[in-house]
């Protein structure tokens, strides 16, 4: 079975049209990095698969279903964390606030759901700086306990938005490398937004490129050419590999700026 | 006064009740307005309460129940607002200092005598009924139900909103219910410290808190602690002393965030063990 089926896909957003008419199949186990400049859709596209955001027209399945809100098969991690960052809080309480976090009733989480929170904290190697408080954790360390936050109840689906942004070069590849673990020892599928594509390059299955309302699903030497980026982004645009690095280049400028810019 | 003689007095008595069940209360959910950061809000929304009490004065009801009814209005309207409530400071003040107003204006026509408004301002622990006793606990008893209901979602939506909403959690629904709950708790504070110093029970024991302890559920365990040996401390030096409870409430709890402040970090490392 197919992990997401996306069918004539339209989504609109504030009456904009931010995708229209995408086809794509994306298969159980797959790793694929999606793409494109600020303002393609990618937080969008990701919305609308957790079922926030209803099509404007065609249909999304997600392991034969239909989008749920709440789905439990689908672990997220959004992009925006507006009240994270000047928390006194400890990691372990941050990340079991969302384990059954939606239900009423006290926060009692009994003897299983310590462990879970556990699992999800030695899975993406977090244990030792899980009992500090927040405020005084790395960008990286940070990434990885909201990366735990979106294991707990062992979804078969990740979907992590920008986990990338403002990192240094180095942690980029550590969290690249530590959900690539993580994908592959729990079989799961990962949708991994990204600014930019060479951390990605080692962990990737296929690539995801959105621009220009529409998208392009295929390996890295299929999408990441020139040929394939100008059509899709509708400019002429350069890519150039250099020693195992890929760089994308407009070729006036303009969309090389917005495709692959840092969000530092 | 003789300390040892304290309890025989019947007012004392309620006073110490009424400064349990507050503390409870405004600890608690004190604990939640501060990590919400909505602080400001909660000190608005005992303002509004004064225009309550002082409208309800002028119509010959109970001062206390017009007072709770404004501040459950306008929690529901600051709910509604939701997440977005964080950085109307303006407009929360303007409407902080209108109600203000209104109180002045109301109390004006009712001719009211000084006491009366003095008491809704600052309080006045040392003059709670037995009706007002019972009406303080059956509050509490509703609000801790409550915030205990609705605690687990509220965490959630307050640490990860984004996270609790792509979950199925509605974050409005998380916001009303909550500020219901501050509204009750304010209405509560007033009566030990009046609408002007509600901060001092509910705001300052829960920043102290969340100063010295990492944990959750210590904090909120905290928070009431501090609450409570700040009225209860206060309340004795009262009787001792003669100056009014509320000012040695409003100097312990001060005097308590300021110590928390000074804590170095070494113990808040030490504090974060499970
Ligand atoms: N909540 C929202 N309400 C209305 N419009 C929105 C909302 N979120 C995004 N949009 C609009 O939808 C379009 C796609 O935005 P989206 O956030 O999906 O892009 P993105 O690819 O994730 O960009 P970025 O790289 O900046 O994260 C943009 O034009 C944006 O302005
Ligand atoms: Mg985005």
């Amino acid at each position: 079975m197919s992990a997401i089926e996306l069918t004539k896909l339209t989504l609109r957003r504030s009456g904009r049209t931010v995708l229209s008419g995408v086809d794509a199949v994306i298969d159980e186990g797959e790793f694929i990095g999606v793409f494109g400049p600020n303002g393609a859709g990618k937080t969008t596209l990701l919305q609308a698969l957790l079922g926030l955001l209803r099509p404007e027209s065609g249909a999304i399945s997600i392991f034969g279903q239909p989008p749920l809100h709440g789905n439990p098969l689908a672990g997220y991690m959004p992009q925006r964390r507006a009240a994270m960052a000047e928390l006194r809080l400890t990691g372990w309480d941050v990340v079991a606030s969302a384990l059954d976090g939606h239900r009423w009733g006290l926060p009692i989480l009994g003897a299983e759901g310590r462990r879970q929170v556990a699992w999800a904290l030695e899975t993406v190697e977090a244990v030792e700086f899980a009992r500090r408080p927040i405020q005084h954790l790395s960008g990286g360390e940070m990434q990885r306990l909201l990366l735990a936050q979106a294991l707990l109840g062992k979804p078969r689906l990740l979907l992590l938005d920008e986990p990338l942004i403002s990192l240094d070069p180095r942690y980029q590849q550590a969290v690249v490398d530590l959900v690539k673990r993580v994908q592959q020892a729990l079989h799961i599928t990962v949708l991994f937004t990204a600014h930019e594509l060479n951390p990605l390059l080692g962990a990737m299955d296929r690539v995801l490129y959105l621009g220009g309302g529409r998208a392009k699903l295929g390996t890295v030497e299929d999408v990441v050419n020139s040929a394939a980026l100008s059509q899709l982004y509708g400019a002429p645009i350069e890519v150039l590999r250099v020693g195992g690095r890929i760089i994308v280049v407009a070729a006036h400028g303009e969309v090389e700026a917005h495709a692959h810019r840092h969000d530092a | 006064m003789p300390i040892a003689t304290m309890l025989d007095y019947d007012f004392m008595r309620s006073a110490f009740a009424a400064g349990l069940v507050v503390a409870l209360v405004a600890g608690a959910v004190g604990y939640f307005l501060v990590l919400r950061h909505l602080a400001f809000a909660g000190h608005a929304l005992s303002h509004v309460g004064f225009a309550g009490a002082t409208g309800a004065f002028l119509l010959g009801l109970t001062p206390f129940w017009g007072l709770l009814a404004l501040t459950l209005a306008a929690s529901t309207a600051m709910g509604l607002i939701g997440e977005r409530l964080r950085g109307r400071d303006i407009a929360v003040g303007v409407i902080l200092s209108l109600s203000l107003g209104l109180g002045v204006l109301f109390l004006h026509l009712y001719t009211a005598y000084a006491a009366e408004a003095t008491a809704l301002l600052f309080g006045n622990v040392l003059a709670v009924s037995d009706a007002n006793l019972r009406a303080l606990a059956a509050l509490a008893v509703v609000s801790l139900l409550g915030l205990a209901a609705i605690s687990r979602p509220l965490i959630f939506a307050t640490l990860e909103p984004e996270l609790a909403e792509a979950k199925g959690l509605s974050l409005r629904l998380v916001s009303v219910l909550f500020l219901l709950i501050v509204g009750i708790a304010v209405a509560e504070a007033a009566q030990v410290v009046g609408v002007l110093l509600v901060f001092a029970l509910m705001v300052s024991p829960a920043a102290a808190a969340q100063r010295l302890t990492t944990r959750l559920k210590t904090g909120v365990a905290l928070a009431v602690l501090l609450a409570l040996a700040e009225t209860w401390a206060g309340i004795v030096l009262a009787y001792i002393t003669d100056a009014p409870p509320t000012f040695w409430i409003t100097l312990l709890s001060s005097g308590a965030y300021l110590v928390a402040l000074l804590v170095p970090q070494r113990l808040e490392a030490a504090s974060t063990r499970p």
